[in-house]
């Protein structure tokens, strides 16, 4: 597949150059938004369902994804790995985008970072919402992120701002690579190791997070961060699988 | 003072285990021969309560029971490692093959979408 850097051709290539790929788990309430959203600039939407008691495998087909269901929970990490690889073997895509499931993430910046990739011709763009705008985080949400970003740039050499941020693109190429050992939330932190040892060509583009009640509600506590950190040192001591 | 320099060394071991821990034809080997050590030394203990104080003594513990209890720490720790060893591993398969599962599922799914399009 050829990299045209003409601007007109990136212009128009990204909706179907690049796939969306979801993970999702019980969010019947809002995805069918956050889906028809996703279309309006992007052809292949992937979502993996990762065990949901509720309906939103039935809700996220009728909205128009393409529905991966995992028959147990398995985890986020597990599940973005997994609606990586349908997305890289099901469609002729040059890339894959990685969005939450929450709404808190945003579109355009997705489409604008696939657009940043195919001009820069770089194998991974991560959103980062400390270069951009965060609407509604907490005082204390935003010192442990700020704290995480340090670990992260100690531990895996790349001079990030955000570290856990869920919105990224990564190239065909950077995409099958990613092989996580930590199913759980840990797997953010694994793919920016990922990117430091193959040492993949990046940049990092602002992106908007909107935390709404909903997010919050449905995102992770903030002690959890020390279980992030207590799996990515025992990963790191551990010998490679 | 034999004993602290035992314990330390057990405990060290310890969490080299859980940290490198690799299911070799070794560890196995040495796992095997362990657990044949420990039921013979509980036989041995049982028959013979005094010689078991006389070894605590020359290790460096004032009675047997004491030096039991010390081993069933050590052995413990390391039986709780191999299980959580075992566990994780086990659980990298459960995800593969769960994932296998779902995207044979997706796949099988795309295929017929494709052929009603078709007709």
């Amino acid at each position: 597949m050829s990299m045209s850097n003409s601007h007109l051709d990136a212009a128009h290539g990204v909706a179907t150059r690049a796939a969306v790929v979801i993970p999702m788990h019980n969010e019947a309430e809002v995805i069918a938004e956050v889906i028809e959203d996703v279309r309006r600039r992007f052809t292949h939407v992937v979502c993996v369902d990762d065990g949901s008691r509720d309906q939103c495998a039935r809700i996220a087909r009728a909205a128009g994804a393409t529905v991966v269901r995992h028959p147990t929970n398995l985890g986020q990490g597990a599940a973005l790995e997994t609606g990586i690889r349908h997305a890289l073997s099901q469609f002729e895509v040059d890339y894959v985008v990685t969005f939450d499931a929450d709404g808190q993430h945003d579109v355009d910046n997705a489409a604008a970072m696939v657009e940043r990739a195919i001009l820069e011709g770089a194998q991974v763009v991560l959103g980062s919402r400390f270069l951009g705008e965060t609407v509604g985080i907490s005082r204390s949400r935003q010192a442990i992120l700020r704290t995480a970003v340090r670990f992260t740039r100690s531990t895996t050499g790349l001079d990030v701002t955000d570290a856990h941020n869920g919105l990224r693109v990564l190239r065909r190429d950077a995409a099958e690579l990613v092989r996580l050992r930590l199913h759980g939330m840990s797997h953010a932190s694994e793919i920016l190791s990922i990117i430091g040892r193959n040492r993949l060509s990046y940049v990092e583009h602002p992106v908007t997070i909107s935390y709404s009640d909903y997010s919050r509600a449905k995102g992770q506590k903030s002690y959890n961060a020390l279980n992030i950190i207590f799996d990515l040192m025992v990963n790191r001591l551990r010998p490679a699988a | 003072m034999i004993i602290k320099v035992l314990l330390v060394v057990a405990l060290a071991a310890a969490a080299l285990v859980a940290l490198r821990g690799r299911r070799t034809a070794l560890n196995l080997l040495i796992r095997r021969a362990l657990t044949l050590g420990v039921i013979a030394a509980g036989v041995f203990a049982v028959l013979m309560p005094d010689t078991v104080t006389e070894v605590a003594n020359l290790l460096g513990v004032g009675r047997g029971a004491d030096l039991v209890l010390y081993l069933l720490c050590v052995t413990f720790l390391f039986v709780s490692i191999g299980l959580y060893l075992r566990l994780s591993e086990m659980h990298d398969r459960y995800v593969e093959l769960a994932r296998k599962m779902a995207l044979h599922e997706a796949d099988a799914l795309a295929h017929r979408q494709t052929h009603e399009d078709v007709r």
